[in-house]
């Protein structure tokens, strides 16, 4: 599905992200750790197209159709199919909660220009479908009474599922997650490592996750990739990745046996 | 039928009754030239405003060269109603100003439109000036002589006319997915292009859109005020037009035109103090950012206020 080759980024002389290859297969639910500092969401900037690579390849293949996306514009990685999060929420902070989901399923929007001047027939048929839809994504995490609030109002902890369901609503193949239960507290991390997986299911997704929450990654993902000064160290399931000597010396001390 | 809805009948009630008193007080003498030359420049400066509202307060796109784009329909509107002289030639002209507006818009939007902030605000001042100058060394403008004579055909109903079309057309756009992609621009741009909104694109939209408009109030000036000189549309000019749109809000529709008729009234009440008046504007601006940064109405709508129904 996703196919990640010799990936390398470079800022002046520091390497981020270094030689990186990684494959991930349909529908499956990935995690990516590593130490602060370990390239991980430079990886995700280099995926959605926020960053150029400065070599490597990133193909995505859907519906038996192959496309190059390293080096794409962010808004043709997102129409290919890949939506993401942001570690350090980017929400449209002075629109509502309902603008936020909507700005993202315009890509999908059909009507054109003179309609949204002139309010053809199509413009309240697709307005009233656009309403419909984001409201049915936000009561993924019982939002939807607070549609019409001001993002920036939220509580940090339903900013984050925002955050999620915005990226939803491009309608994506691939779901890039970075760091969703920052932030909260067990409880809520619980919540939602359920919420992942059912979204998964229901929108037949494949998920990359970036987490530090080590009982949320160990607990959800089939294969966790560690990243430690830009380079990939080790792959496996969560099992294999807990005795893996290197990954425990990447984390000095933090100890990821028990988790 | 949505367009129906008692909101909107409401505003077309609202519309009407402005229409029809402004129309009987003319016709029973009351209103001096004096008033009439106050009320097309509320006319002229809210479809300024609004339309630049649109490139600097929802798109967020500094733009210091909104005079440029009147400049373009001022002209092109003279020529052809110069040379047509009728309602027909002044409707061409009014269209035909737009439309060049709009096009020389998207022509100098798409380089400079990669600029942020400071550097598109110089590169929109720059484009504004070579208009100018463009028009002060054409024959056809006949220079800095400008032009002189051009029939009048802005009358109070192509004002209203045009100045109710413009704030309906814009507030549809605003409230609609493509007016929603703009706005995610100004709300944070890699946010907006990480959920699928092509921003240059877009900006270069909202910069037409805004030329278009600003492109008819040139065209409604040149054929009020009989003359035109290039000196009219210096950067002064975009200045006035900023103020406008900073006074009633960033994103606001309702502050442009709110402002645009506080400064209309302004300027005609400052009329014989013309070196007070920047002095004026100046002290106006300061208050408003120290006291009400967000402008009048920031972003809100009378809409919003009265609360006939939620945004949605
Ligand atoms: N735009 C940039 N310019 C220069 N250096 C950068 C840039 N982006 C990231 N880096 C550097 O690249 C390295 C990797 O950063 P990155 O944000 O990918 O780490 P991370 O694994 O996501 O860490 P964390 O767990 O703290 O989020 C860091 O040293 C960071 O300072
Ligand atoms: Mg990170």
């Amino acid at each position: 599905m996703l196919i990640i080759d010799k990936l390398t980024r470079s800022f002046g002389g520091l390497t981020a992200v270094s030689n990186v290859s990684m494959q991930i297969n349909k529908g499956e639910l990935v995690g990516i750790i590593g130490p602060n500092g370990a390239g991980k969401t430079t990886l995700f900037n280099l995926l959605t197209g926020v960053y150029e690579p400065s070599s490597g390849t990133i193909k995505l293949e859907l519906n038996g159709e192959e496309v190059n996306i390293g080096g794409l514009k962010p808004y043709n990685v997102t129409k290919a199919g890949l939506a993401r999060t942001f570690q350090n929420i980017r929400l449209f902070k002075d629109l509502t909660v309902l603008d936020n989901v909507r700005i993202a399923m315009h890509q999908n929007v059909q009507y054109k220009l003179p309609s949204s001047f002139f309010r053809f027939n199509n413009f309240y048929q697709e307005e009233d479908k656009l309403l419909e839809e984001a409201e049915q994504l936000l009561d993924i995490f019982k939002m939807s009474h607070k549609k019409n609030e001001l993002a920036k109002n939220l509580p940090y902890g339903e900013q984050r599922h925002l955050e999620i369901v915005r990226a939803l609503a491009t309608k994506p193949a691939v779901l890039l997650l970075d760091e969703p239960a920052a932030g909260m507290n067990p409880f809520e991390t619980e919540e939602l490592t359920n919420t992942i997986k059912w979204i998964r299911e229901e929108f037949d997704l494949t998920v990359l996750l970036i987490e530090h929450d080590m009982s949320l990654v160990m607990e959800i993902c089939e294969r966790i990739f560690v990243l430690d000064y830009g380079m990939l160290i080790a792959s496996g399931t969560p099992a294999e990745i807990r005795t893996n000597k290197r990954v425990i010396e990447a984390y000095l001390g933090e100890d990821v046996s028990n988790a | 039928m949505r367009v129906l809805s008692k909101k909107n009948i409401m505003i077309l009630a609202g519309l009407i009754l402005t229409f029809a008193i402004v129309y009987a007080l003319r016709n029973f003498g009351i209103l001096t030239s004096f008033h009439e030359i106050t009320i097309a420049m509320v006319c002229i400066n809210i479809i300024l405003g609004v339309s630049l509202n649109l490139i600097t307060g929802f798109t967020g796109q500094l733009s210091l060269g909104h005079a440029g784009f009147m400049a373009i329909g001022a002209y092109v509107c003279a020529l052809i109603n110069m040379e047509l002289n009728s309602t027909f030639g002044f409707i061409l002209g009014v269209l035909a100003g737009a439309i060049i507006a709009a096009l020389v818009g998207v022509l100098i939007g798409i380089p400079t439109l990669r600029l942020k902030g400071d550097y598109l605000a110089i590169a929109t001042l720059g484009m504004a000036e070579i208009i100018r100058v463009i028009f002060l060394n054409l024959e056809i403008t006949n220079g800095a002589a400008g032009l002189n004579g051009i029939p009048r055909y802005t009358n109070w109903f192509w004002l209203f006319f045009f100045t109710v079309t413009t704030v309906v057309l814009i507030s549809n756009f605003i409230n609609s997915s493509h007016g929603r992609a703009c706005i995610s621009i100004r709300e944070d741009e890699i946010a907006a292009e990480s959920m699928g909104i092509n921003t240059t694109q877009y900006k270069v939209i909202a910069f037409a859109i805004g030329a278009f408009f600003a492109g008819i109030a040139g065209a409604l000036y040149s054929s009020y005020f009989y003359f035109l000189r290039p000196e009219i549309f210096g950067f002064l000019k975009s200045i006035d037009i900023l103020i406008i749109v900073v006074l009633g809000g960033l994103g606001s529709i309702t502050g442009s035109v709110i402002a645009g008729i506080l400064i209309a009234v302004l300027t005609a009440a400052l009329q014989s103090f013309a070196a007070l008046r920047m002095i004026i504007y100046a002290l106006l601006l300061i208050i408003i950012m120290l006291f009400r940064p967000q402008g009048i109405m920031g972003t809100k709508e009378i809409t919003d206020l009265l609360n006939f129904s939620k945004r949605e």
